[in-house]
């Protein structure tokens, strides 16, 4: 009988919370099966129930210490819809969208400088003493200090809009609590020149990343996917509010324009037994085959334009390379989250000369409603806030699809296509490889705290184990 | 201009964690005595961004939750030091004044102020009664070592 070596990786290294690898080898160091684990337990949606309603923007932002923002604002939205709010103030939405742009700008710079730099400039092999941010500020100073930087403007609009860097308040059920100050708007409007230029640099650094490595990145735990995102309802890029749209790999549309609110008609949750974290789906097209990818190449795909100007050149530009048809190379993540840094720059600015930002309408109220449903786009992607309450305010049911829950098959889909292309038949594992493995996984962005719905860390290994089911070998990567 | 050391207390934790929130505790009473010189911030964790306002300080006092150092607290001198990874949730004091000297030529001397904890494991927002003792007496401990107007803590007489 054949036997059957097992590699895990974990902890994966540079991404958000805490996984593993397993890579299933036969005795002739052939992949049989390669799975991305999530191995923190989840229990936010049981803790949550029995809470008063009002407190769940503040509360769900313990999900995360990474995108607390985006937990606030799918909540608020779902609370919004408790309280009667049909339509939230102009400048409370302003507020919202300034605290979402501000987010995902400064999480996709995290991501870009600080997370994946170092492999796409010095190579996935490179030595791993030399492939990290360490190296990227000695080699490249100016673009580490750009980083950070750029970092620290995101995370200050984030405080000046939700008021303070832990457990924010700003966005409430059916508005927000504070507008911007002038003041406030004065001190952003001074850097957002510098910020807007080196995201546009950032940006060329991917786009000209991916078009001299086209070779590696067209086959590069590339594969087909349907993508999930919301857009406008003219079609544009929205991050913040829109419906939902879902194509498939060739660009056909699945659903278009659905309503957030009934989610529970086109999307499903899958649970295997392997991982804390769910698979969803499309039910339309079945668990098999109704996976689909969410994130920044998603949005991509999924958007007919996005209206502002530096971020459309540079979406023509990226679907331009598929001849319109939707990109699904896994490392054009890259390229699309940077599109969406530009993108995030100009709508900041867009929104800081806009004076309702200092208007003082910021909440309203309408006919209290027993369930709610919130989608804003997050910096990973797509994410589902949903819950129940009873006639004491108190929280009945919660369920959270998260960004990375939604990319669950797609990172393991991923993740068993390098293991294939770059383990496979080798006679000897080496740490390049395995690298190679988590620059898969890392495309993604994944948040896997998130994802379990767990506090906070996030280590991944690498076991090899026979047939038998005996451990040979441990790679593993302490952060 | 004056010759009063410029420090920055940064408190980080999860208050909703229980005592894992001490850091940031600390921070909320420091910030409320609006002390001479003393710039406070709080966050879950550090981030490579902390390592811009560092590089405007003369000292850099971490504030923590400890769950096996000494009660009431411990404080320790640290020194930059370059870790092999980072993620966004384990930035170590030393990797951020890492960052600054690098990136920000910060000459700050830096401390570790690790305060007792003894409840972690449940979502709660509160600290437990023996953490509240800690942090009392870790901000007197700060607040005369501020108001010292010293650069060093043991050159101070602590």
């Amino acid at each position: 009988m054949a036997k059957t070596k097992v590699i895990e990786i974990e902890p994966v290294t540079r991404v958000e919370g805490h996984g593993k690898v397993s890579i299933h080898l036969d005795d002739h160091n052939n992949v049989k099966v390669a799975r991305l684990h999530i191995v923190e337990f989840r229990g936010f949606e049981r803790f949550i129930k029995g809470r008063p309603f009002w407190e769940v923007p503040v509360i769900v932002q313990r999900l995360c210490g990474i995108c607390p923002v985006s937990h606030q604002l799918a909540a608020a939205k779902a609370m919004d819809i408790i309280v009667g709010a049909k339509k939230i103030t102009p400048t409370a939405e302003k507020v919202r969208r300034l605290m979402n742009y501000g987010q995902i700008f400064q999480s996709h710079v995290l991501h870009f400088f600080h997370l994946c730099s170092p492999d796409l400039l010095f190579g996935f092999d490179a030595d791993p003493k030399k492939r990290n941010i360490f190296e990227v500020i000695k080699k490249m100073p100016d673009l580490a200090v750009q980083g950070v930087m750029m970092r620290k403007y995101g995370q200050e609009i984030i405080r000046a809009t939700s008021g303070k860097k832990i457990h924010g308040t700003g966005a409430v059920p059916g508005g927000v609590n504070k507008n911007l100050s002038v003041e406030e708007r004065d001190f952003f409007l001074k850097d957002i020149e510098k910020m807007k230029k080196w995201a546009h640099d950032a940006l060329n650094i991917a786009k000209n990343y991916t078009l001299e490595h086209l070779d590696m990145i067209e086959t590069f735990a590339a594969f087909n996917s349907s993508h999930l995102s919301l857009v406008r309802e003219d079609g544009a890029l929205d991050l913040y509010h829109g419906n939902l749209r879902a194509i498939d790999a060739g660009g056909n549309i699945i659903f278009d324009q659905v309503d957030y609110r009934t989610y529970n008609d086109y999307i499903m949750e899958e649970v295997r037994s392997w991982s804390y974290n769910k698979f969803p789906f499309i039910k339309s097209r079945g668990h098999i085959d109704g996976w689909y990818r969410v994130g920044p190449l998603s949005r991509m795909n999924t958007s007919g334009f996005i209206d502002t100007p530096a971020a459309q050149k540079a979406l023509e530009e990226f679907k331009g390379l598929t001849n319109g048809k939707p990109n699904n190379m896994s490392l054009a993540y890259h390229w699309a989250r940077m599109i969406e840094t530009v993108y995030c720059a100009e709508k900041i600015e867009e929104l800081l000369h806009d004076p309702d930002l200092q208007g003082t309408d910021l909440m309203v109220r309408g006919d209290r409603a027993e369930e709610g449903i919130g989608l804003v786009e997050a910096p990973r992607g797509t994410l589902f806030h949903h819950y129940r309450v009873n006639e004491n305010d108190q929280i009945t049911y919660c369920n959270l699809i998260v960004s990375s829950t939604n990319n669950n098959e797609a990172m393991n889909r991923a993740v068993t296509k390098v293991a294939h292309d770059h383990i496979s038949g080798k006679p000897k594992v080496t740490e390049g490889m395995l690298n190679h493995v988590e620059v898969a996984v890392r495309s993604y962005d994944p948040c896997l705290s998130c994802a379990t719905h767990a506090l906070g860390q996030m280590p991944l290994v690498l076991d090899l184990y026979d047939a038998e089911g005996v451990l040979l070998e441990t790679k593993s990567k302490n952060l | 201009m004056s010759d009063w050391p410029r420090i920055l207390l940064i408190g980080y934790g999860n208050p909703g964690r229980l005592d894992d929130g001490l850091g940031p505790a600390l921070s909320a009473k420091v910030d409320d005595a609006s002390l001479k010189g003393v710039t406070v911030d709080s966050d879950y964790q550090l981030t490579v961004e902390d390592a811009c306002d560092v590089s405007g300080h003369d000292i850099v006092i971490f504030a923590d939750a400890s769950v096996r150092g000494k009660a009431p607290f411990f404080i320790e001198e640290i020194s930059p030091q370059s870790p092999m990874s980072i993620s966004t949730h384990s930035v170590t004091p030393e990797a951020v004044l890492y960052f600054a000297e690098q990136m920000f030529n910060s000459k700050a001397r830096a401390y570790v102020l690790g305060i007792r904890g003894y409840e972690f494991n449940r979502y709660e927002e509160r600290l437990s009664e023996g953490a509240k003792r800690n942090l009392e007496e870790a901000f007197q401990f700060i607040r005369k070592f501020v108001q010292s107007g010293n650069l060093h803590f043991n050159e101070a007489g602590f």
